[in-house]
């Protein structure tokens, strides 16, 4: 980045962008008040109760975007000067005028409504488990050197799967085996394919998701749908309070209080960074990623390294499409991923290819996706569209203005071929 | 996806080995099979997936079920019915997708082959605009997005501007589709080659937008008056690609649109130096970067070629086969000129090939619903079967029993 003049001052311009949207807010404030309500109705949510209450606090919606706007012009000119003086801008000045400025945009959205913060983060992370799953198979499996663009066909897999297993057996954890095995085969049928066929990765990628789409699709309208106690009314999974944890004010009930999928999330994002970057396997799969002749060279068995992690990685996103189906105690629908797996890729590239930063922008995206439903149930009076849009808008932007040319694993996307 | 990333970095040590390594399997892939008689794979690839797809169609028909309940005291039966299944099936899809028989003369006959080619259209255009941007290194997933713009763009014109004369209002209505898609493709490569962003996290991203801004649009400003659904009103005539062989059939000049632009890209990607940027792009960026070609430049051209072809395919949709804009227009021709481009290897004629393949089955697969209760789904199934074993020659060795052949790996 130093090396481009335009680098150095990316980070202030693309402030100074969003500080003249925050300004327009202010400007064209509607006249009203948005009242902010930090816990949810009396336990409507969840078992837990909750330990404290807040008073709802009242925002008289244009005072606060010019707020807003004085806050984020002081962040801007901060930017300016560190990048001015030569020095690079704290990454913690982008964060806090990222806070200041989603939630002034939410302000004005939610103008003349209420709006709920443990429902939106509640909402926000049962959109984001699929993602975060789905970035993890791909960071998994992209890190030992196989591009996969096969995550949406992994969770379909997944999701369908555990419907039919849990339905059959009336038991949700054998459904949610059956979404580890799902995801595992079809990640598998990647790795043979790309692998022992040497079939371009990204072909076979997009080939098993259109396989998996027409597979789910036609087994649902042959069977499944016609008969849907029989094979498709999968039994709920119970949420579970973390002792303790649960009672921490507005956070516990969000993240405490959740389907044990939630909790495997957690654990499997903590234990995908830690076996990357903190163990020999790791070590040694992120070599067959970057270098897998050098790591053969050393004795490291490239293929069995790249099945298995490829299909670790496949296991996880079946857990994933799991979420859709025993998560949230719905049948299984067709399609009913919805994309998922491509916003997880995308969520994969912006957190470059870590397993931590990935989760996150996993969560972003949910909560992106979470917050159009949010706004339409309350009836913003911002055209829904635009709502819609707003999630996919503002990943391109963060993505051509701050995240700019990210480089994965050297090796992704090469067949590796012994000689 | 990141080979363009990785080759970017300049001190490569291993940069020729990858090289070999990846010719190994696209593009040398096709001519290396043909001499080595190895043409009868695609055929055979074919076949192999109709095979799935019989067993697929064998275990959904009832009356194979009920006949299996009672195998064991008469596996005849169970035969019987899987053969009548099957081959019901795949009578019903010959029917809908080259001549139908039953139909008495030849002319209602032949209306199911026009139909394919009705089908093919949209596919095989819009599959040679991703075709072009994999030959030159660019994975682009926004076919959707780019075919919206292009329907938009020409839907625009053909309602409100009426007033031109004759064939002029037809021919501006597809230059603004073309543009259409041109401009949002090239977006995304102006973007990449100013900022470095993912071309493959913007068009997913901008598939969503474009989907949202026609949803909204079709509410608001390009409503019909009096629709109920979310749609334009129909385009007029003099705006319409004119029919090729009458009113009967749904075959329109968007078909000559195809061949032409088969051609045109044929000729772009093979005689054109410009043709030539894209593939040194494609095949290596920092070596096209030291040799003097201007890869922002190029980035932006081959994303806006690809994102007009698409424009192109959503042309025929609007103007040819549907004639009006609704939120469906994209339907998943999107995703479908992926594995059509796959398919064909990224070669014009390959890739038209793959799209009158794919509109067939498409075609017959309505017929096939229609009469033999067969899911429309079962497409996907076939498709990605053909895909997968075109894809992968030693499986269907392996499935039709040949010898094994030397040197699969290359």
């Amino acid at each position: 980045m130093k090396a481009l003049k335009l680098g150095a001052v990316r980070v202030p311009i693309i402030l100074s962008v969003l500080t003249l949207i925050t300004l327009w807010l202010a400007v064209a404030a509607p006249s009203g008040i948005t009242t902010i309500q930090v816990n949810s109705n009396a336990n409507s949510t969840g078992a837990a109760g909750e330990a404290f209450r807040f008073a709802n606090i009242t925002a008289i919606t244009a005072q606060s975007a010019w707020i807003s706007f004085g806050l984020t012009a002081i962040v801007t000119a901060l930017a300016w000067w560190f990048s001015l003086t030569a020095r690079k801008p704290s990454r913690w000045l982008s964060i806090g005028f990222g806070v200041i400025f989603v939630f002034n945009i939410l302000i004005s959205l939610f103008n003349g409504q209420t709006m709920t913060i443990t429902a939106l983060l509640h909402g926000s992370l049962s959109l984001a488990v699929p993602l975060v799953f789905g970035s993890l198979a791909g960071v998994l499996s992209e890190r030992v050197g196989l591009v996969n663009i096969a995550i949406e066909g992994q969770l379909l897999a997944g999701a369908f799967v555990s419907a039919l297993v849990a339905t059959l057996v009336q038991n949700p954890w054998a459904g949610l085996v059956g979404a580890l095995v799902a995801g595992a085969f079809v990640s598998w049928l990647l790795a043979v394919f790309a692998i022992r066929y040497v079939v371009d990765q990204i072909i076979i990628g997009v080939v098993l998701n259109v396989l998996i789409v027409g597979l789910t699709n036609f087994m649902f309208s042959t069977f499944m749908s016609s008969n849907q106690a029989l094979f498709n009314s999968p039994p709920r999974m119970p949420s579970i309070d973390v002792p303790g944890l649960s009672q921490i004010p507005v956070l516990g009930p969000v993240f405490f209080s959740q389907s044990p999928i939630v909790y495997l999330m957690y654990f499997a994002v903590a234990g995908v960074w830690f076996a990357l970057y903190k163990t020999r396997w790791g070590l040694r799969l992120r070599a067959v990623g970057e270098y897998p002749k050098a790591a053969d060279t050393v004795g490291i068995k490239v293929y069995a390294t790249r099945y298995r992690s490829v299909m670790i990685g496949g296991a996880l996103a079946g857990l994933g499409g799991a979420f859709f189906t025993l998560g949230q105690s719905l049948a299984f629908g067709k399609e009913m991923t919805n994309g998922a797996g491509y916003i997880a890729l995308a969520a994969l590239i912006f957190g470059r290819w870590n397993p931590v930063y990935a989760a996150f922008a996993g969560l972003l995206f949910g909560f992106a996706e979470n917050l159009q439903y949010s706004l339409s149930t309350v009836g913003s009076n911002v055209p829904s569209d635009f709502l819609l849009m707003l999630p996919y808008v503002l990943t391109v932007v963060l993505v051509a203005g701050l995240v700019g040319k990210v480089t994965g694993p050297a090796a992704a996307g090469k067949a590796y071929i012994k000689s | 996806m990141s080979d363009k990333l990785k080759a970017a970095k300049p001190a490569e040590p291993n940069a020729a080995q990858q090289s070999t390594e990846l010719s190994g399997n696209r593009f040398s892939g096709f001519a290396r099979e043909l001499v080595t008689g190895n043409a009868l794979i695609p055929v055979l690839a074919v076949l192999a997936s109709f095979l799935v797809g019989g067993i697929l169609i064998a275990f959904s028909n009832e009356s194979v079920q009920t006949a299996s309940a009672y195998f064991f005291a008469r596996p005849g039966d169970t035969f019987q019915a899987i053969g009548q299944a099957v081959f019901g099936a795949y009578d019903a899809l010959f029917r809908g997708s080259i001549y139908n028989y039953q139909a008495g003369n030849f002319s209602d006959g032949i209306l199911s082959l026009t139909q394919t080619l009705a089908y093919a259209t949209p596919i095989t255009i819009a599959g040679l605009g991703l075709a072009v941007a994999f030959r030159s290194g660019l994975f682009n997933i926004g076919g959707t997005g780019q075919i919206i713009v292009g329907a938009v763009g020409s839907t625009v014109i053909a309602l409100y501007v009426p007033i031109w004369p004759g064939p002029l209002h037809f021919i501006v209505a597809v230059l603004a589709g073309i543009l259409g898609g041109a401009i949002f493709g090239g977006f995304v490569g102006f973007l990449k080659a100013t900022t470095g962003a993912n071309e493959v996290i913007v068009t997913i991203m901008f598939n969503y937008v474009a989907a949202f801004a026609l949803h909204y649009s079709l509410t608001t400003w390009l409503k019909a008056p009096l629709a109920v659904n979310p749609q334009s009103s129909p385009v007029p005539n003099d705006a319409l690609y004119p029919l090729l062989a009458g009113d009967a059939y749904p075959l329109h000049a968007g078909f000559i649109a195809m061949l032409l632009a088969v051609a045109a890209v044929w000729w772009l990607m093979n005689r054109s130096s410009v043709g030539f940027h894209f593939k040194a792009l494609g095949h290596n960026p920092s070596a096209s970067k030291v040799a003097g070609i201007n890869i922002n430049r190029t980035y932006f051209l081959v994303m806006a070629v690809s994102g007009a072809l698409a424009g192109l395919a959503g042309t025929s949709q609007i103007l040819g086969t549907e004639k009006y804009l609704g939120t469906g227009v994209a339907a998943t021709y999107g995703f479908d000129a992926i594995t059509v481009a796959l398919l064909g290897r990224s070669n014009p004629l390959g890739v038209l090939a793959a799209g009158i393949l794919f509109g067939g089955v498409r075609a017959g697969a309505v017929t096939m619903q229609a009469n033999q209760n067969v899911p429309i789904d079962s497409v996907y199934v076939v498709q990605s079967m053909i895909v997968l074993f075109i894809a992968a020659p030693p499986l269907v060795r392996s499935i039709f029993f040949m010898p094994k052949q030397k040197e699969v790996r290359a």
